[in-house]
């Protein structure tokens, strides 16, 4: 722990404080330091998204930020958007259109909708798809993921 | 791949990033969205990397009576929404929305992007096109750069030992085009024009086309699309990538070059 630095930063609304090296990306810090491993590690390069969560109520690639630079941010991961039930309706219409197959991406992909359900406005499904262009899903073909994310934002 | 290990050094000031970032293998962090992956591939082993998204003052868009000048630390994200950009400078509203993905955008920086100076980028070859001013500070002052004489190799800029980028000043351009193809939206360009007009003329610039984005002087001055097209050829020697040889890419380089024409053509 040569380069290591004191942290301090809430995730899922729990504030901790840890010694964290610098190498160490927030995704792999949430994962490994703190056990929360709903965020998925895939490319680590900022291609795939699994990894995607919120940083200040912004959606960022987990793997293209480094935990020593969430000091003083509040992060939040699937797990708190799930106890907090604020992903409840998109989880509802991914299980109903069979949105997923093996659900590797899923996670990211509900937080890069999710960014999509909070801003409230409505969108063609092109607009949803450009919205999660960042987000790989090599099962479903997208068509249900899309179905699923529109009829959420109540145009389904 | 995991990064190897670095020291991380937060700036808190300019006078604090200078005194860092003359230091030993130092290497800036701004977004960090490019830069990041490079260390996650390692493929850049810094000693120090100085991180200087707190420097709040260098993240502000405002418009000034020369044009709009756009903090250095300014997210794409912050671009995109901006109104003074979409009235004044629309290239760089155009071109944005071709920028990687919404949660990059939400902390990569325009700043980051020239200093990077990757050729299959957008806003270098916005840049070039608008010719726009970069502007770099050191301890001792600040020193103005056309976007022409910025550019200078692969990843290679004018950018000297113990600078940074602070801003960047783009004149007010109304009549503006920015398209681009992509295999997937958001990917790096497979190429890409940013195209302009004003009182002097158009000014057409691509993006993934060689080792810089390059500026096409030949078929900016032509007196029709066909005589552009031609031109082209005189402009354009794009290398061929993975999946497309450098005869596609000028084939596609004309096909863009044909609807950035017939737009700027357009009465408005």
């Amino acid at each position: 722990m040569e380069h290591a630095l004191e942290t301090t930063l809430t995730v899922n609304g729990q504030k901790l404080t840890r010694r964290i090296e610098p190498r160490q990306h927030l995704v792999d810090f949430l994962r490994e330091e703190l056990g929360l491993t709903g965020s998925h590690i895939g490319c680590e390069h900022g291609v795939c998204g699994a990894c995607t969560i919120r940083v200040n109520g912004e959606i960022v690639r987990g793997c293209l930020m480094l935990a020593v630079q969430a000091d003083g941010c509040s992060v939040e991961t699937i797990e708190g958007l799930t106890d907090s039930k604020e992903l409840a309706p998109l989880q509802k219409a991914f299980h109903e259109h069979n949105a997923l197959q093996c659900g590797f991406c899923t996670p990211g992909m509900l937080m890069a909708a999710q960014d999509l359900v909070r801003a409230g406005k409505r969108c063609t499904r092109d607009e949803i798809r450009e919205h999660i262009s960042g987000n790989y899903c090599r099962c479903t073909g997208y068509q249900s993921i899309v179905d699923a994310i529109e009829e959420t934002l109540g145009q389904g | 791949m995991k990064a190897p290990s670095f020291a991380y050094a937060r700036a808190k000031s300019l006078a604090e990033a200078f005194e860092l970032i003359e230091r030993p293998g130092a290497k800036v962090l701004a977004g960090g969205q490019s830069l990041i992956p490079s260390l996650n591939m390692r493929l850049a082993h810094p000693d120090l990397l100085v991180d200087i998204n707190g420097l709040r003052d260098l993240k502000a868009i405002e418009l000034r009576p020369a044009g709009l000048r756009v903090g250095a630390l300014a997210t794409h994200a912050q671009i995109e929404k901006s109104e003074l950009v979409a009235k004044h400078v629309p290239l760089l509203a155009q071109a944005v929305k071709h920028v990687a993905h919404p949660a990059i955008r939400n902390r990569g920086t325009i700043g980051g992007s020239l200093a990077l100076a990757d050729p299959a980028a957008e806003y270098p070859a916005c840049a070039l096109a608008l010719n726009a001013t970069i502007v770099l500070v050191n301890r001792r002052g600040e020193r103005r750069v056309s976007a022409e004489h910025f550019f200078k190799g692969l990843f290679d800029t004018d950018i000297r030992p113990g600078e940074l980028v602070a801003a960047v000043e783009f004149p007010k351009v109304e009549r503006s085009v920015f398209i681009e193809l992509a295999r997937r939206h958001g990917d790096y360009a497979i190429i890409g024009i940013a195209a302009i007009a004003d009182a002097s003329g158009k000014r057409i610039a691509f993006c993934g086309a060689g080792a810089t984005p390059v500026l096409a002087p030949n078929a900016s001055r032509a007196a029709s699309l066909d005589a552009a097209q031609k031109a082209l050829e005189k402009d354009l020697q794009p290398p061929a990538d993975l999946y497309h040889s450098s005869a596609t890419k000028m084939h596609l380089a004309k096909v863009l070059l044909s609807r950035a024409w017939n737009t700027l053509s357009k009465p408005h």
